[in-house]
């Protein structure tokens, strides 16, 4: 290694480093809904307080949302991967789960933003 | 890096044949990657093993070969192994990190370790852009700074290896030109 691969090395860590901290400052609160997109396009918001099974069947597969415990994870999957099975549960803002295969992203949402949605229905 | 390159393309015939070994080369790698899960802990993190053949092809080859055996390679791999859409993925990352790995290798001060950690990390940002694109959402870039971190680990692996392997190829490159 020379001292230019170092540099290398050290400005990729710090612009990690960075990115990670505005991540972890800029969202974090607890969630009160997770928002369902499928290629973009919001296909449904569903409040984390309430315990739900959400099936999702799109052109794309079938994906299970279960939210329980005031949080969401994503049970099944019918991807090739299932990654988006093993991304764990989610509930603070921001916080999310992607299904690249099926093109399905659920992001945790603050509350109020979803009352909105709801009176806006 | 010099970029006066000692050539082994003698022939055009001879440089068609080392080029398509490569190719088989690089395609044995990208199948042997599939067959073993390198886990980082993290889901979908590959080692990069392909990019041995285009670090060590643009340490002794003409760039636009390396260039061209890299693409077919990614052609071949996600025809056999992926999908239409690892092939979109795989070409984003592919052509970002060939970009600045050639970059890096016409100037002076980068050892292959280097030039590898810079592809590493480029194949990683072309891959979240493609995947940003296709579920057209930004929320992807929460796994972007795992992924820096993660191009900047498996670049320094396979970038060590690439030197090891160096001396060896020149060696069997002059015993056969």
């Amino acid at each position: 290694m020379k001292k230019k691969d170092l540099i290398i090395a050290a400005v990729v860590l710090l612009l990690a480093g960075i990115l990670a901290l505005a991540f972890r400052f800029s969202g974090g609160e607890a969630a009160g809904s997770v928002r369902v997109k499928v290629d973009g396009k919001v296909v449904g918001t569903y409040f984390l307080s309430e315990e739900q099974r959400i099936p999702f069947d799109t052109k794309y597969g079938h994906n299970l949302l279960v939210i329980e415990d005031g949080e969401a994870y994503m049970a099944e999957s019918d991807c090739p991967d299932h990654y988006c099975e093993e991304q764990g549960r989610i509930s603070k803002t921001g916080e999310t789960i992607v299904c690249l295969p099926h093109r399905l992203v659920a992001e945790a949402a603050s509350g109020t933003e979803a009352d909105i949605d709801v009176v806006a229905k | 890096m010099a970029t006066k390159r000692t050539s082994p393309t003698g022939s055009p015939g001879r440089r068609v044949a080392l080029d398509g070994i490569l190719v088989a080369l690089a395609l044995i790698f990208s199948y042997a990657e599939t067959l073993i899960p390198f886990n980082f802990g993290v889901p979908g993190i590959k080692l990069g093993l392909a990019n041995l053949v285009v670090l060590l092809g643009l340490t002794f080859l003409p760039a636009l070969d390396v260039f061209l055996i890299s693409m077919v390679r990614i052609l071949l791999s996600s025809l056999l192994f992926g999908n239409v859409m690892s092939l979109w993925y795989s070409l984003a990352g592919g052509l970002l990190s060939f970009a600045a790995m050639y970059l890096l290798t016409k100037r002076e001060g980068y050892s292959l370790v280097g030039i590898s950690m810079t592809g590493g990390v480029l194949h990683n940002i072309g891959q979240v852009i493609t995947a940003a694109i296709v579920v057209r959402t930004l929320q992807l870039t929460w796994y972007l700074p795992v992924l820096l971190v993660a191009g900047l680990v498996t670049g320094a692996i396979v970038g060590t290896v690439a030197t090891l392997l160096v001396p060896r190829v020149r060696k069997a490159l002059q015993r056969y030109s």
